[in-house]
């Protein structure tokens, strides 16, 4: 069948089974927007700036599995939705993003918004396509699905210059791919297997490293009852909160930077990491040299590229962590005694008791931490968290109770601030049924605060919590600690009027100084079903704690809490 | 860890990004390049890129486990067993003597490969290391200008 290779675009979607695309229209990307236009099968959704775009087609992946889809023009618009790609990439997010370019004769001219959108996305896409004929448009679209969601997933481009998507050209979409040079390993080798599982049953004090790669393998159930026939104390990262479970009595807590005292001492301790689907990030290991010194590795991970990066590993396994969990449960049955890491588990829960996860509550002024524990206590397994970057989102991986993978979207690996708000609406998309809750800062909520337009115009609900504390807190965290509290254009006290701006934009603002306005304005929030602010003045100077100073060892944490 | 020199021959699909892909993963990651060879593999939609880097073992674990990971990428050999050459051609004035330079060239497995009124050019294919041997050797024949050509290598 003939069709426009703006057509194309919109069938080939269709056909992924794409129904939610996001997006920014242009010049250059003007007739597949036309062709949106005439279909009906899935739905546009115009955010109000293309990151926020890639934001949120990445907070739909994050939230359903599936792939996420953005759309946006050349140029200015392409090099816009980079941030989006850039943090996609390095939390391993499935996504492909379709941006229009200068026609083909135009390309190299420095025509009216080109940009070698290819050149500029090769190192932070997982692959990137600029379309060069219109017979290679229905392969390409497939290629792009196919790659961003297999192997370790990532986000992939497809750049299509204007005079392609505007020729008609036959439209046979593949039943399959083919691409000779891409073939991501699936099946873990089986001697490399037994051997982890060898070493697993002699060693005292194994400790399971719990990554982002479980969340996006969809083998938390397995690293679950991995658990519970080994009883094997657990550690996870930013990334993979909720694979556990928080009431999950083998769960230490998150490990790194900001971790809990029995996670990290229990990593400096262990004399065997089990890695599945984590990547011993400089944020997890500390100093590198004084990491995890007892320890032999066994290191899971699809990516062979992962192993071997950062640390030496004993026991390298490539492969789908479903897979070679699969097979090294089925040989621990029968063969392991749980009773032989009682004592390792006895000293863990000593250091838990030692230094538990705390802090210092109030109630004169709301304390962040307070804030997102009421939270967890009001809305529990029934939210999707979402986040930005600093320290309300190590607050909400420390104290919110995660309960299941894909309920904590937060963009760990680039630390995108702007990313939370974004990133709800496509949850929200995504998971209907579900509260999603945005827990974001008075800094970050500013670089996408446009969205709130998006968000009214579609009746997207996405409850954003303001732990408002005039600070770029993260940053005056580190200004306190380490630069002698030079507090160096991290002063926010200059705000807007954040309920007016809510307001202003058709959602609802709530203003919070007290637990009993928190409550009300939540449960209000709730019920309204309404894109809000709710802006909550918290305590200026809380420090986001345990915490390991950057190049400092996993086991030398600041832990006490002195109100300043 | 100690640095060692490795060439390595990714075996790439032949199109036109996949140079600026390679190249860029060595700027991007800070990998080290010394000489990089790219050309057609003939009857095939690829090509072969043979790169000659220096960097400690985990370095060069990194670099074809990343090279490996390129979607354009079919194959990467580490190379071991190989016989490797390179190519150079040095421009001399004609005023030196023909003779003395083509007996050079022929210690090196080369010749003289133009002559004419000004200038002799004169190649040589061989080991880098005998390449730079040449070079060296060369500079008593007064050279104008020494163009080397990059590695390739083959397994053997």
């Amino acid at each position: 069948m003939k069709m426009s290779g703006a057509q194309m675009v919109c069938e080939a979607l269709i056909a992924e089974g794409v129904t939610t695309v996001f997006g920014y229209p242009g010049g250059a990307i003007m007739n597949v927007y036309d062709a949106i236009y005439k279909q009906n099968g899935f739905e546009h959704i115009l955010n109000r700036h293309e990151q926020a775009a890639v934001h949120a087609a990445d907070g739909y992946a994050r939230a359903t599995g599936k792939v996420g889809v953005a759309m946006v023009t050349s140029g200015p618009g392409f090099t816009n939705a980079i941030t989006g790609l850039a943090t996609a990439y390095m939390d391993s997010i499935p996504m492909v993003v379709i941006s229009g370019q200068v026609p083909l004769s135009l390309i190299g001219t420095d025509g009216f918004q080109e940009v070698d959108a290819v050149g500029i996305s090769r190192s932070c896409t997982k692959h990137n396509y600029l379309v060069g004929s219109i017979e290679d448009l229905p392969r390409i679209i497939k290629e792009a699905f196919y790659i961003a969601n297999s192997g370790r997933p990532g986000p992939v481009l497809v750049d299509i210059p204007k005079d392609i998507t505007a020729e008609y050209g036959v439209f046979n979409y593949p039943a399959e791919v083919n691409i000779p040079t891409y073939r991501p390993v699936s099946k873990g080798n089986d001697r490399q297997i037994k051997k982890a599982v060898d070493a697993i049953l002699e060693s005292k004090k194994p400790l399971l490293y719990v990554g982002g790669g479980v969340v996006l393998g969809n083998a938390s159930d397995l690293v679950r009852e991995f658990a519970k026939l080994t009883q094997i104390p657990a550690v996870e990262t930013l990334m993979a909160r909720g694979v556990m479970g928080s009431d999950n009595p083998l769960l230490l807590g998150m490990i790194g930077m900001h971790g809990n005292y029995a996670s990290n001492m229990a990593m400096s301790e262990t004399d065997l990491i089990i890695s599945l689907g984590a990547r011993f990030d400089d944020r997890v290991t500390g100093k590198l040299s004084e990491f995890a010194k007892y320890a032999q590795i066994i290191h899971i991970d699809i990516d062979p590229a992962n192993i071997g990066k950062i640390v030496d590993v004993d026991y390298p396994i490539v492969g789908d962590v479903n897979d070679v969990l699969q097979k090294m449960t089925s040989q621990l049955v029968g063969t392991v005694n749980p009773d032989r890491y009682q004592a390792w588990r006895e000293i863990l829960a000593r250091y838990d008791e030692l230094h538990p996860l705390s802090y210092n509550d109030s109630d004169e002024v709301i304390k962040p931490q307070w804030a997102i524990q009421r939270i967890g206590e009001m809305l529990g397994k029934k939210a999707i968290i979402t986040s930005d970057v600093g320290q309300h989102q190590m607050w909400a991986a420390q104290f919110y109770p995660f309960d299941r993978p894909r309920q904590w979207i937060n963009s760990g690996g680039l630390g995108t601030m702007g990313f939370g708000f974004p990133a709800a609406l496509g949850a929200k998309r995504g998971v209907p049924e579900k509260t999603v809750v945005n827990i974001t800062g008075d800094g970050s909520i500013l670089m996408n605060m446009q969205e709130l337009i998006t968000a009214a115009e579609y009746n997207i609900p996405v409850i954003n919590v303001i732990l408002n504390n005039n600070f770029l807190g993260m940053v005056r965290q580190w200004q306190t600690f380490f630069y002698d509290k030079r507090y160096s254009a991290t002063d926010l006290s200059f705000q807007p009027n954040f309920k007016a701006l809510a307001e202003a934009c058709g959602g609802i603002g709530y203003d919070v100084a007290t637990k009993k306005e928190f409550d009300e304005a939540i449960n209000d929030a709730i019920k309204q079903n309404k894109v809000c602010f709710v802006n909550v003045a918290v305590h200026r100077f809380e420090n986001v704690l345990p915490m390991v100073p950057a190049g400092g060892a996993l086991y030398n944490m600041l832990l006490e809490h002195k109100d300043q | 860890m100690q640095e060692v020199r490795r060439v390595i021959s990714a075996i790439v699909m032949n199109e036109s990004s996949v140079l600026a892909r390679v190249s860029g993963l060595f700027a991007g990651r800070g990998y080290n390049i010394e000489s990089l060879t790219v050309a057609p593999i003939p009857n095939s939609d690829l090509s072969r890129i043979t790169i000659v880097t220096k960097g400690n073992q985990r370095i060069i674990e990194q670099i074809t486990k990343q090279l490996n990971k390129l979607i354009s990428t079919l194959k990467v050999i580490e190379h071991e067993e190989m016989v490797e050459k390179e190519m150079v051609l040095i421009k001399f004035p004609a005023s030196e003597h023909l003779s003395d330079i083509q007996a050079l060239c022929h210690a090196y497995n080369g010749g003289i490969v133009n002559a004419g009124e000004n200038i002799i050019i004169a190649m040589a294919a061989d080991e880098s290391k005998r390449i730079e041997h040449f070079i060296e050797a060369s500079q008593r024949y007064n050279p104008l200008e020494i163009v080397r050509g990059g590695i390739v290598a083959i397994e053997r």
